[in-house]
């Protein structure tokens, strides 16, 4: 063992250390939110409720190439009478700086239960939407995009 | 300079469903990006969208800094009465903008 380390010895322990300095670099990076993150903030939007998934369809491009402008359609099947219809439409992301995208607030005379926007993505990950309906009940719908150009981190 | 684009139908029949498109011109300065020195620029976004159709709230939308620069926000209202739609971004450092637009409903 006191011969130099051979070069495959050295690739791999270069390897092990350009790893767990990678790994050092994510972990000290700020203000980026966590998936926990975002089960806290949909913790505070619903409470106790129970969230089903359906009844809201969340459409996003699965490939985008900026980040810095992703188009977003959510929509919920809802009549939108007085008795029943959609209250909010949640907007949240896992791995943005902060977990909270948008919130839409609607009522009957909305009419249809249907949102457009554009939104920003740090990076690839899951957007998910979460509608309260009039009847206190909770539905949830996920999109995954992956993103090549990614929103936030550039220079002024 | 803060422009606001609308796009609604200006005639509708009563009880149709209409789509209103807005844009407001706004950069949404996220609050983390850093200049070329390293300091954090600091946030200013439009925080809060409104839109009422005849004094009456038909549509808010609270928004966050993942909403990209210029929002983009399309939603619907039925035509229940001739009058105004009115709308309002409030936001970060006394941002405020109104617009309103004319609406006929036979």
């Amino acid at each position: 063992m006191g011969m130099p380390p051979s070069r495959r010895e050295f690739l791999v322990a270069a390897g092990a250390a350009a790893a767990v300095a990678s790994g050092l670099v994510i972990s000290v990076r700020p203000a980026r939110a966590t998936p926990v993150a975002m089960r806290d903030a949909i913790g505070k939007v619903v409470g106790a409720a129970k969230v089903t998934p359906g009844r809201v369809k969340l459409e996003l491009p699965p490939l985008s190439e900026n980040g810095n402008t992703v188009p977003l359609t959510v929509s919920v099947e809802s009549p939108m009478t007085p008795a029943e219809h959609v209250k909010a439409i949640h907007l949240f992301t896992e791995l943005n700086p902060q977990p909270e995208v948008a919130t839409f607030r609607l009522g009957p005379r909305a009419g249809r239960a249907r949102v457009v926007t554009r939104i920003r993505l740090a990076t690839t990950q899951t957007v998910t939407a979460i509608t309260e309906l009039s009847d206190g009940s909770f539905w949830s719908d996920t999109a995954a995009v992956v993103v090549t150009l990614a929103a936030c981190l550039e220079d002024v | 300079m803060a422009g606001a684009l609308i796009n609604a139908p200006e005639r509708a029949k009563r009880g149709e469903i209409i789509e209103i498109k807005t844009l407001i011109s706004h950069p949404m300065e996220t609050g983390y990006r850093r200049n070329q020195s390293g300091v954090r620029v600091e946030r200013d976004i439009v925080r809060l969208f409104v839109c009422s159709y005849n004094g009456t709230e038909v549509f808010r939308a609270e928004l966050h800094p993942a909403i990209a620069a210029n929002p983009f926000i399309v939603f619907s209202t039925i035509a229940t009465e001739s009058g105004a739609l009115a709308f309002q971004w409030t936001g970060d450092n006394g941002f405020s903008v109104t617009e309103s637009h004319a609406i006929t409903v036979d």
